[in-house]
C-alpha cells in the first residue's frame, strides 16, 4: 500500500473542466450542424486534393515562419538597441489585422504594382508575381512569423541568466552555447509553435484564395464555406469541419507529443546578459536577420497607414461607434480569455507531457463559421440569437484565442511549479493565495502578452457576428468591410488604421503591463 | 520528538529504511555518502517523498498522512527557498501567514526576524539583488519566524564558502535554541557535524542508522562510515 | 455588462412599443449600412405605415437564403429582401415563400413575371478598368490579351457566381473552352467583391469583375472619371435583384403594403446613389447625373432561375476544372 505524498495541485477540477468546455463547445456546434443534414454525404477525388493543397500550404507556411522565427528571435534575446521595445511590441501587429488590410498592405510592397516591383521595373526587370503558393506562404509568414517570434523570444527568456553567466565564464564558442543551453530550448518550443501556426494556416481561407490565385488554392475552410452558403449542404459541412479537426488535431498531438520531457532548472530574476556572441560578426548578423524582420513587417504596415492617414477624416461617425463597440468586446472576450485560460494552463503546467494542450488547439481548428451556424441552430428555438451576438463573439473569440494563450503560459506555468512546489507545499501556499502571491507574479509576462493578444485578435476579429449582426450594433471590422462594400475606400482605409491603432493599443497596455514586472 | 515507527520507502531500486526516536531540542546531523538516501530520508520525513511503509510521529502526533506544511516541520532546501520576484520581507512573511496579508504586527516580526539573522535595512530588496549569504540569512529568518518544533536541512548552506557556512550553522543553533526546536541537517563535512550537532545520523546502503552522541561515533567510527570520512 | 444593459433597454423598449406593428425585413450587410439605402427607405416607409421597419442584416445574399432557411417557417423575418435571380429557384423550393401582388411598369431590359419575388433593382455585370486603357471588346478579345483580371469566387460571392452565369449565357456549351483560354488572364479569384475591387484599386489588376454602375459612384461621389465599364458585344449578364414576402409571416398586409412600397417613387429614387444600381421602376425624376455617361450594353443576358439553377453546378465544375490546371 503505497502512500502517495500530498503535492499541491492547482486547478486539479478547474483545468480539465475548463479544457473539457472547448471541447463540449465545439462538439455542441458539431452536433448541431449534423442534426439538421441530409444524409449520406459524400466525399470525392476533389475533396482529396483540397485537403491536399490545404495541408501542403499549412506544412510550408509553418515552416517558414518558424524557421525566419527562429534567428530573428535569437538577435532580440541577446541584443539591445534604441526601439527593441517598440518593435517587439509590432511583434504583435500582423497577427491582428485583418485579412483583407494586411493583404493589401502585403501587395502594396510585394504585388504587380507594389514597391518592389517598380524597384524592379527602375532596373528594367519585369514585376513580382506573387499569386500562387509563394504568396499564399508569404502571407502567411507575415501573418504569423511575429507570433513564432515572440514565443521562441520568450523561450530564449526562460534561459536562466546563470547559464549563460556559466557560459560566458567557460568561454564557450556561440556553437556551443547553442548546442548546450539553446538547443534544448528550442526543442522545446519550436514545434509547439509551429503546430500552432499550421493550425492557423490549416484553417486559413481569404488568404489562401485572395494570393493563391484561383480554385487551385481551395482550402477545407473554403469548402465549408462552400457547403454552408452555396450548396446549403449541412451534412457536408459537418464533415469538412470534421476532417479539419482531425487534421489539426492529429498534427498538435503530433507536434506537443514529441516534446521531450521538460527539465528545467531554476534561476534566479537577473537581467539577461550575454557573454557569447560579443565578435563582431555575430553582431552584423543579428542587425541583418532584425532588419530584414523589421523591413518585412514595417513595409506592408507603413502601406497600412499611409493609406489610413487619407481616410482618417473621410469617416462617417459609425465608425467611431463601432469602434467603442468593438473596444468592449475586445475587453469581454479577454476578461473571458483569462478565467478561462489560466485553470487550463496551471493543470497542464503540472502534467508531465505537452499531448493534452492539443485539446485547446481545437478551438482553433474549428471552422467559425460551423460553430457560429451549430449555435445559431442550438439557441433559435429559445432566444433571439441577435441577443446573444455580442455574448457568442465573445466567446468564440476567447475560444480561438485560447490555444495563443495556454501555449504562452503553460511553460511559465511549468517552470513555476517545477522551481517552487516544493517550497509552495513547505509554505501551506494553496488555493487563492497561490495564485495571488506565486503563480501570478511569476507568470505575469507572459499573461500580459496573452491578454494583450486576445484583446488584439478580437477587436480585428469579423468572426461569427455576421451570422448573428444586430444592424444597430456593429464591430469595427464589420464597418469597415461595410465601407469597402459602399465602394468607401478611403473611408474603409481610414477605419482599417483605426483598428491598427487600436488593437495595438490594446495590446500594448497589456503587454506593458506584463512586462513592467520585468524590471 | 520525533519518531520513525518501521519508515520504508521504495524509488525504483532503491529503498530506504529508518527506524529511531529523537529526543526534543537535540541537534541532528545526517551523514552519509552521495545517493545513500540522506535526502530521500528528510523528504520522507517533510512529506515530500511517499512512504511505503510505516509512520512518522512528530510532537506526538501521527503525521504520515499530513501535507508537508501540517507537520510541525520548517525545511529548507538546497536551493528555490525563496521567490525571486518577493522582497526579502514578503518572503519572511510568508513563514507567518501563506495568504500574506499580514497585520502590523506581523510585518513587524519578519522585519524582527530579518534583523535578527543581521538583514535590517534589506526588507525591501529581492533575492536577486542580495548575495548568496544574504539569501541564507532570510531563508533563516523565515524559519525563525515560523516556530517549528522540527527544522529539516537539506544542505541549504551547501553553496556557500566554509566561514560562511559555519556562521550560518551557529546562526541556525542559535534560531533553533531561541524556538525550542529540534534539529536534523544533511551534511558532508565532519566538522560542520562536530560544530552543529550533538548527535549523528548515519545513512548507508539504504538504511539510515540510530543517532548516536557526536563525540562518541567520531571518536570511533563504525567501519562504513570510516571508509566515508577516509580515515 | 454594457451589452446585457443595452439588451435589456432594448427588450423593455421594445415591450413598450407593442402595439404599433413591427415589419422584420431581412437583407443584405451593404443595404442597411449608414450610406446604404436603408435608412433613407426605413424613414420613408415609416411615414407611410404607422409601423416600425426592422432592417436584419445577415452578410450577403447567400448567406440571407442560409439564414432563412436555418430558421426555417419560425423565422421572425416577414420579408426577404436582397436575392437575386440566381437564387430565386433555390428560395422558391424552401416553400417558404408566398405570393406577392406587386404590379408596377418595370424598367427592366427584360420581362419580368415572377409571382414570388419582385425586383427592386438591377444591373449589369462588367469589367470595370481605368478609363485610359485600351479595353477589349468581349471575352475572345480578353482572353487574347495579357491583361489580369481580379474576379470573385463563385462559391462565396454573388457578382462571382453572375459571371459564371454570364459565361453560360454567352457561350453555352463553350463555356468550358473559353475559361480554359481565360485562365491565364485571371490574376487571382477572391472572397467577396469587396477584395477583388480592392485589388484593382490598388493597381494589382487591369479590370475587375463588377458592375456598369461602378463608374458612376467614382464620377458623382468622387467626381472622378477615372473609371470606365467595357461594353462586351456578346452582351453583359443582368444582376436583378427581388424581394418576396415569407409564407409565415405575423404581418402579411404590411409586407405587402412594403413590397408596393418598393416599387414606388419613394423608394426607387433613394436606390441609384445608395446601392449603386438601377431602379427597377425608373423614378419620374430620371436617373442621377451621371448615369447618363454609363456604357448600355446591346444585349441584355440573363438565365431564367431555373436555368440557372439547373446549370449551376455544371458550371461551377467548369470554371473550377478550368482555374485549376
Amino acid at each position: 500500500m503505497a502512500r502517495r505524498a500530498r503535492s499541491v495541485t492547482v486547478a486539479a477540477l478547474g483545468g480539465p473542466l475548463a479544457a473539457g468546455s472547448v471541447f463540449v463547445l465545439i462538439l455542441v456546434a458539431l452536433l448541431a450542424v449534423m442534426s439538421r443534414a441530409d444524409w449520406p454525404v459524400t466525399f470525392g477525388a476533389a475533396d482529396w486534393a483540397v485537403l491536399r493543397f490545404t495541408v501542403w500550404q499549412a506544412v510550408l507556411s509553418a515552416l517558414c515562419s518558424v524557421v525566419f522565427a527562429i534567428p530573428v528571435a535569437r538577435a532580440l534575446a541577446r541584443r539591445q538597441f534604441v526601439g527593441r521595445t517598440f518593435l517587439v511590441t509590432l511583434l504583435g501587429a500582423p497577427f491582428i489585422l485583418p485579412v483583407i488590410v494586411a493583404v493589401l498592405g502585403i501587395l502594396a510592397v510585394f504585388g504587380r504594382a507594389g514597391w518592389v516591383s517598380e524597384l524592379l521595373g527602375l532596373f528594367g526587370l519585369p514585376p513580382l508575381s506573387i499569386y500562387g503558393l509563394e504568396g499564399v506562404v508569404l502571407a502567411h509568414v507575415f501573418f504569423n512569423m511575429p507570433l513564432a517570434t515572440r514565443l521562441i523570444l520568450q523561450g530564449w527568456q526562460a534561459i536562466p541568466s546563470e547559464q549563460y553567466r556559466l557560459a560566458g565564464q567557460l568561454g564557450l564558442p556561440p556553437r556551443t552555447v547553442f548546442q548546450t543551453l539553446e538547443w534544448p530550448m528550442l526543442r522545446q518550443v519550436v514545434p509547439g509553435a509551429a503546430a500552432l501556426v499550421f493550425v492557423i494556416c490549416l484553417t486559413s481561407f481569404a488568404v489562401a484564395l485572395t494570393l493563391g490565385g484561383g480554385p487551385r488554392a481551395t482550402t477545407i475552410e473554403l469548402a465549408i464555406y462552400q457547403a454552408f452558403r452555396f450548396d446549403f449542404d449541412l451534412g457536408r459541412a459537418a464533415i469538412l469541419s470534421l476532417v479539419q479537426l482531425v487534421v489539426a488535431g492529429t498534427a498538435a498531438v503530433l507536434a506537443l507529443w514529441i516534446l521531450p520531457p521538460l527539465v528545467l532548472q531554476s534561476g534566479l530574476d537577473r537581467p539577461l546578459q550575454r557573454w557569447d556572441a560579443r565578435g563582431a560578426p555575430c553582431r552584423v548578423l543579428d542587425a541583418i536577420w532584425i532588419g530584414l524582420a523589421a523591413l518585412f513587417l514595417l513595409l506592408p504596415l507603413s502601406a497600412v497607414i499611409l493609406s489610413g492617414l487619407i481616410g482618417l477624416f473621410d469617416m462617417p461617425i459609425s465608425v467611431w461607434t463601432a469602434a467603442w463597440t468593438s473596444l468592449w468586446v475586445g475587453m469581454l472576450s479577454t476578461g473571458l480569455l483569462i478565467l478561462w485560460a489560466l485553470p487550463v494552463a496551471a493543470w497542464l503546467g503540472q502534467t508531465k507531457r505537452g499531448g493534452a494542450e492539443a485539446i485547446t488547439l481545437l478551438g482553433l481548428a474549428a471552422s467559425p463559421l460551423m460553430i457560429g451556424t451549430g449555435w445559431f441552430i442550438m439557441i433559435y428555438p429559445f432566444a433571439s440569437p441577435q441577443a446573444f451576438a455580442m455574448p457568442v463573439t465573445a466567446v468564440v473569440n476567447a475560444l480561438v484565442a485560447l490555444p495563443f494563450a495556454v501555449r504562452i503560459l503553460v511553460p511559465g506555468m511549468r517552470q513555476s511549479f517545477t522551481d517552487y512546489s516544493r517550497l509552495n507545499q513547505a509554505l501551506g501556499l494553496r488555493g487563492w493565495p497561490l495564485w495571488r502571491i506565486v503563480l501570478l507574479p511569476r507568470i505575469r509576462a507572459r499573461l500580459g502578452f496573452a491578454a494583450g493578444l486576445t484583446a488584439a485578435m478580437s477587436v480585428g476579429d469579423l468572426g461569427v457576428v455576421t451570422l448573428f449582426a444586430d444592424p444597430d450594433v456593429a464591430t469595427l471590422p464589420l464597418q469597415m468591410y461595410r465601407l469597402m462594400g459602399s465602394y468607401r475606400t478611403d473611408a474603409a482605409a481610414g477605419a482599417a488604421l483605426l483598428l491598427l491603432v487600436l488593437a495595438l493599443g490594446m495590446f500594448w497596455i497589456c503587454d506593458y503591463w506584463g512586462r513592467y514586472a520585468e524590471t | 520528538m520525533l519518531r520513525l515507527e518501521d519508515l520504508r520507502v521504495a524509488q525504483g531500486s532503491f529503498s530506504l529504511s529508518a527506524a529511531f526516536e529523537i529526543e526534543k531540542g537535540a541537534r541532528i546531523a545526517v551523514i552519509g555518502p552521495s545517493g545513500a538516501g540522506k535526502s530521500t530520508l528528510l523528504g520522507a520525513i517533510g512529506g515530500y517523498v511517499p512512504l511505503d511503509h510505516g509512520r512518522v510521529i512528530v510532537a506526538g502526533d501521527d503525521v504520515t498522512d499530513a501535507a508537508p506544511d501540517q507537520r510541525g516541520i520548517a525545511m529548507l532546501f538546497q536551493d528555490g527557498n525563496l521567490f525571486p520576484h518577493l522582497t526579502l520581507a514578503q518572503n519572511v512573511g510568508l513563514g507567518l501567514r501563506p495568504a500574506l496579508r499580514l497585520t502590523a504586527d506581523e510585518t513587524e516580526k519578519a522585519h524582527v526576524a530579518l534583523a535578527r539573522v543581521g538583514l535590517a535595512g534589506f526588507e525591501g530588496r529581492t533575492p536577486g539583488d542580495v548575495s548568496g549569504g544574504q539569501q541564507s540569512r532570510a531563508a533563516l529568518a523565515r524559519v525563525l519566524v515560523q516556530a517549528k518544533p522540527l527544522i529539516l536541512l537539506d544542505e541549504p548552506f551547501a553553496a556557500l564558502g566554509p566561514a560562511l557556512r559555519a556562521e550560518m550553522l551557529d546562526l541556525t543553533s542559535e534560531v533553533a535554541r531561541a524556538a525550542g526546536a529540534t534539529v536534523m541537517m544533511i551534511t558532508h563535512d565532519p566538522q560542520d557535524a562536530e560544530r552543529a550537532a550533538d548527535q549523528v545520523v548515519f545513512v548507508d546502503a539504504g538504511l539510515a542508522h540510530v543517532p548516536q552522541p557526536v563525540a562518541e561515533i567520531m571518536a570511533d567510527p563504525p567501519e562504513a562510515l570510516r571508509a566515508y570520512l577516509g580515515f | 455588462m454594457k451589452y446585457l444593459m443595452t439588451t435589456a433597454a432594448m427588450l423593455s423598449a421594445s415591450a413598450a412599443w407593442a402595439e404599433t406593428p413591427v415589419l422584420t425585413v431581412y437583407t443584405y450587410d451593404s443595404f442597411v449600412s449608414d450610406w446604404g439605402p436603408g435608412p433613407a427607405v426605413e424613414a420613408a416607409f415609416e411615414a407611410t405605415c404607422d409601423c416600425d421597419l426592422q432592417f436584419v442584416a445577415a452578410g450577403d445574399g447567400a448567406a440571407l437564403l442560409a439564414r432563412i432557411k436555418l430558421e426555417g417557417a419560425r423565422s421572425d423575418a416577414d420579408v426577404l429582401l436582397g436575392i437575386d435571380t440566381n437564387l430565386v429557384a433555390a428560395a422558391k423550393e424552401t416553400g417558404l415563400f408566398a405570393p406577392h401582388s406587386v404590379t408596377a411598369d418595370y424598367t427592366l431590359p427584360i420581362e419580368w413575371n415572377d409571382d414570388t419575388f419582385a425586383p427592386y433593382d438591377w444591373g449589369y455585370f462588367a469589367f470595370v478598368h481605368n478609363a485610359d486603357m485600351d479595353a477589349p471588346a468581349n471575352f475572345r478579345d480578353l482572353a487574347a490579351s495579357d491583361l489580369k483580371i481580379a474576379i470573385q469566387d463563385p462559391r462565396s460571392s454573388t457578382p462571382g457566381l453572375g459571371l459564371l452565369m454570364w459565361v453560360k449565357a454567352a457561350y453555352g456549351d463553350d463555356a468550358a473552352g473559353l475559361w480554359a483560354d481565360l485562365s491565364d488572364n485571371v490574376l487571382t479569384v477572391t472572397k467577396g467583391w469587396s477584395e477583388s475591387y480592392g485589388l484593382f484599386l490598388e493597381g494589382e489588376a487591369d479590370m475587375v469583375l463588377s458592375y456598369t454602375t461602378s463608374p458612376a459612384y467614382h464620377l458623382i461621389a468622387e467626381e472622378d472619371a477615372s473609371k470606365a465599364a467595357a461594353a462586351f458585344d456578346e452582351g453583359h449578364y443582368m444582376q436583378v435583384e427581388v424581394a418576396g414576402k415569407l409564407a409565415a409571416t405575423d404581418q402579411p398586409e404590411l409586407a405587402d403594403a412594403f413590397l408596393s412600397f418598393m416599387v414606388t417613387d419613394a423608394f426607387q429614387s433613394i436606390i441609384p446613389t445608395t446601392n449603386w444600381m438601377y431602379p427597377a421602376v425608373t423614378p419620374a425624376s430620371g436617373l442621377p447625373d451621371g448615369f447618363e455617361t454609363l456604357i448600355t450594353p446591346e444585349k441584355a443576358l440573363l438565365l431564367s432561375p431555373e436555368d440557372a439553377a439547373a446549370a449551376r453546378d455544371e458550371a461551377l465544375a467548369e470554371w473550377r476544372d478550368a482555374l485549376a490546371q
